[in-house]
């Protein structure tokens, strides 16, 4: 059994860059809190923000941590692409360069892509069925603080004990602790773990939102896009993240307490890991494409002004996306020697995938045939996806032929591939969310002068850094190589790669900037209903007041409120208004993050017995929340029909 | 939303709080059953390394099994019988049956203890072999979910003697009864896959 690591050896010490980062971050933490005691704000961010049950802010609060994330996990890669930017280079040592890759990839898919979807899927799946909220709200607000206790855990790993560095797959014996002994990777266990039972509680709550909150008339085959594509990512967390539960948990004993799960000298079978880990790794791929899939169809309907080709084939295009994607996770090992019939048998199910995928790229370029198309921001994200992301599905073909991914694997080919899926897949669909949506969350559009920057040099940059890397890894170099030497061939390429990559990082800037610039000056005269919409969320104010309808809208056909547009019927009757009911704020979920938060510091540093005691601060807050019979509160008629007059002028 | 209460159903799925609820439970017992098929599939997988440690017939003895079987099942059944009183708005019946439930789970996880300890007495901790080390966690995983169980269970009875059958404590004990039954259903998987197939073979 472990016996903790001593206080002296707690401190990240000894690199220059990492030092820097200390610095950093004490320096924003006082100035944060200056900040807030300056300024009197401490109790409008405990009322307003942390203790919200409200599904709209929570969601805000997960995008504004993956746009966060997003800059770290970029800083990252901007890192690495220096690093390789010419021969011989030591900007990082080996070491950092291993954690670098590792914190780069954990972050970009679970602390950006994940919160930046579950964020947005907070914010519009209640609006778009017509509901008040989420099945269970402050289920949705633990999620939240669990997610997010995850995140600053992993975060923290890099100044506080010492990163992870194992990759982001973290393959056993690597992992174990036989080679890398410091607590890195048990920061991997620990916070993965945290974030991942906040991700589960997510799945489970959207799930029964849309099975049981939809609106009436609301049938199943006439939900927007994105609510079904949210739907059925749902199904697959609550399918796939229980696997990564229970290898974690292995991971964790394995570490912590020498047991012998994936540890050869027990008896035990790396390879187990490797498919556990991949039999969530894949379908994890599809929890976040998907969700992206359903912003492409509803903005490339509403700009086309047209409904979506193909609705009922969109519908089973998804399902059958998700039943495949939970058989096809040996593709990613197929040279560790599973033998030729079972590599045969998977790559048949992983060539599969690209049916469905296909069905629906056809889907969107006939949804735009004959529209009359509108070109936003939101709509240029979405033209650029169909092109970037059909190189990574046709390169994900090359990869899927099991013999010739002998050639590829595991070289930069790879990673060009992955991140022409990732990249269009879902950072592509988020920014394009993000300027159709930004309205509704906000009551005011970005830019769209600035956003054309944005665009244009994040399209730019993204495709001079990866398109090279497909060469570099045709031309042999792997994957996860902190330098090389000159006269490989190799140097124009990554010297291009990081030059795009600088510009990509340019793009991001771009899209900061237009965030702050729209803050301080965009007109906060737009309607409730700036793009012209086809679904519900279009149908109540921007930004939403906090009870989301005055009266909940009854749907006739798909694209209800497209339908109700042209009917004349949006309007609203004083004399229905009823007294809407609302769950009250709660300072559980909040507490329960604080405490899991500690709980999985003491574990990481491997300090049982006081990680034992602060668990039992979990069990206070679950007998709190058994025994809290607070019912919620009604909002009056008067107040409703005042919200609604200010926004809708007459009533 | 809140203020429908449907009178045709059962008490525990009249408002439209407790149907979600209860749909909500069914989910994660979906989840729960991924997380019971991982650790049963990686029992699988490792029952044979022994790596030279005690074996499943080195360890494993019928009468306690059969003990510890015969317990867990019985709860099930008073559990079973809390929900009948519940359904008759017998709130005594229901504090009593919920109570011996607890009380059998109690019992069972005691024996477990024992059980673990004695085997760990001969030699077989879960650092010996991942044989052991999977065993452990399957049945580890099992036995601190009985565990919370009992806990939920108490405070669901305590709520229960305070509010009496109302709809939000009817629910609550309907879906304890869920995850009782549930917890049971591993318990046959795991009589079933690990020990009298690990004493016969
Ligand atoms: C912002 C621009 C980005 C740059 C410059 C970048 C750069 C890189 C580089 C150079 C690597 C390879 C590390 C190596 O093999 O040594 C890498 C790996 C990776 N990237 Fe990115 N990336 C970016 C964005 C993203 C995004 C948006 C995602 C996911 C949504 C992502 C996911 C990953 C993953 C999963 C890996 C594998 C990490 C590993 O090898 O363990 N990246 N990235
Ligand atoms: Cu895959």
């Amino acid at each position: 059994m472990g016996n903790g690591i001593k206080f002296s050896e707690i401190l990240v010490t000894g690199d220059p860059l990492i030092l820097a980062s200390q610095i950093a971050i004490l320096l924003t933490s006082i100035a944060i809190v200056a900040g807030l005691t300056y300024f009197n704000k401490w109790s409008w961010l405990w009322r307003e923000w942390l203790t919200t049950v409200d599904h709209k802010k929570i969601g805000i609060m997960y995008i504004i941590a993956g746009v966060v994330m997003f800059f770290r996990g970029g800083m990252d890669g901007l890192m690495m692409r220096a690093q390789t930017s010419q021969p011989g280079l030591e900007i990082l040592s080996s070491q950092h360069y291993n954690e670098v890759f590792t914190a780069h990839g954990v972050i970009m898919i679970l602390f950006m892509a994940m919160p930046l979807l579950i964020g947005l899927m907070n914010v519009i799946i209640p609006l778009q069925i017509g509901a008040r909220d989420v099945a269970f709200p402050q289920l949705n607000a633990l999620s939240f603080w669990l997610f997010f206790s995850g995140a600053m855990l992993f975060n923290i790993a890099f100044v506080i004990g010492g990163a992870p560095d194992a990759g982001w797959t973290s393959y056993f014996p690597l992992a174990g602790k036989e080679f890398t002994p410091n607590v890195g990777n048990n920061y991997y266990a620990i916070s993965l773990q945290i974030a991942g039972i906040g991700t589960l509680m997510s799945g489970i709550n959207f799930i029964v939102t849309i099975l049981k909150m939809r609106t009436k008339g609301m049938t199943l085959m006439r939900m927007p896009m994105f609510t079904w594509t949210s739907f059925i990512a749902s199904i697959i967390i609550v399918a796939a993240f229980p696997i990564f539960t229970v290898a974690l948990g292995y991971m964790a004993l394995d570490r912590i307490f020498g047991t012998h799960i994936f540890t050869i000298s027990g008896g035990g079978e790396p390879m187990h890991w490797a498919n556990l880990f991949w039999l969530w790794g894949h379908p994890e791929v599809y929890i976040v494409a998907l969700p992206a899939f359903g912003i492409f169809s509803e903005i490339i309907a509403t700009h086309s002004r047209k409904n979506l080709y193909g609705y009922s084939s969109m519908v089973i295009s998804i399902v059958g996306i998700a039943i495949l994607s939970m058989l096809v996770w040996v593709h990613h090992f197929y040279t560790m020697g599973s033998g030729p019939v079972v590599n045969s048998v998977f790559s048949i199910t992983t060539m599969l995938i690209a049916v469905p995928t296909g069905m629906k790229i056809f889907n969107w370029l006939f949804t735009m045939r004959k529209g009359r198309i509108q070109m936003t921001n939101a709509m240029l994200w979405s033209l650029a996806f169909i092109p970037t992301f059909t190189i990574g599905g046709v390169t994900g073909v090359m990869l899927a032929m099991a013999a010739a991914d002998y050639q590829y694997h595991n070289t930069m080919f790879l990673v060009a591939h992955f991140h022409y899926v990732l990249i269009p897949g879902v950072v592509f669909a988020v920014f394009a969310a993000l300027y159709y949506w930004w309205p509704k969350m906000f009551g005011f559009t970005l830019n769209e002068k600035i956003g054309r920057w944005h665009f244009w040099l994040f399209n730019i940059g993204f495709n001079m850094t990866f398109m090279p890397m497909f060469f570099l890894g045709l031309k042999g170099m792997s994957r996860r190589m902190f330098t090389y030497q000159e006269g490989l061939g190799w140097e124009p390429l990554l010297l291009v790669s990081f030059a795009g990559s600088l510009i990509l990082a340019a793009g991001f800037a771009a899209f900061c900037y237009n965030i702050y610039w729209s803050f301080r000056y965009a007109s906060r005269d737009v309607s409730n209903d700036p793009w012209d919409g086809r679904t519900l969320e279009w149908a109540t104010a921007s930004p939403v007041q906090h009870y989301n309808f005055a009266k909940l809208p009854e749907v006739t056909g798909i694209d209800a409120y497209w339908k109700m547009k042209k009917e004349g019927t949006t309007g609203l009757i004083k004399e229905e208004i009823e007294p809407v009911h609302m769950p009250s704020n709660s300072g559980i979920p909040f507490f329960m993050g604080v405490v899991f938060t500690i709980v999985g510091l003491f574990l990481v540093f491997e300090w049982l017995i006081p990680a034992l005691i602060a668990s039992f601060l979990i069990f206070v807050g679950l007998i709190m929340r058994s025994f809290d019979y607070d019912d919620g509160y009604y909002v009056g008629v008067d107040e409703v029909t005042k919200t609604e007059q200010s926004w809708r002028g007459d009533l | 939303m809140a203020g429908t209460v449907d009178k045709s159903l059962p008490m525990e799925y009249q408002t439209q709080q407790s149907q979600m609820n209860i749909l909500g439970f069914w989910v994660f017992l979906g989840a729960e059953i991924v997380l019971f098929a991982t650790l049963f599939a990686t029992y699988f997988v490792l029952q044979d390394r022994t790596v030279g440690g005690p074996t499943a017939q080195d360890m494993f003895v019928l009468r306690d099994v059969l003990i510890l079987t015969f317990i867990l099942l019985t709860s099930s059944f008073t559990c079973g019988l809390a929900i009948h009183e519940m359904r008759r708005n017998n709130e005594n019946g229901v504090l009593l049956w919920l109570a011996v439930t607890m009380v059998l789970g109690m019992a069972f996880i005691g024996m477990e203890v024992f059980e673990f300890i004695h085997y760990v007495d001969m030699g077989a901790t879960m650092q010996t072999s991942a044989f052991l080390s999977s065993l452990y966690a399957l049945l580890g995983t099992h036995g601190l979910h009985v565990t919370l169980g009992v806990g939920w269970m108490l405070a669901i009875i305590l709520q229960v003697y305070r509010r009496g059958l109302t709809h939000v404590t009817t629910r609550k004990i309907f879906i304890v009864s869920l995850y009782w039954h549930f917890l049971d259903v591993v318990w046959i998987f795991i009589f079933t896959f690990v020990y009298i197939q690990g004493m016969v073979m």
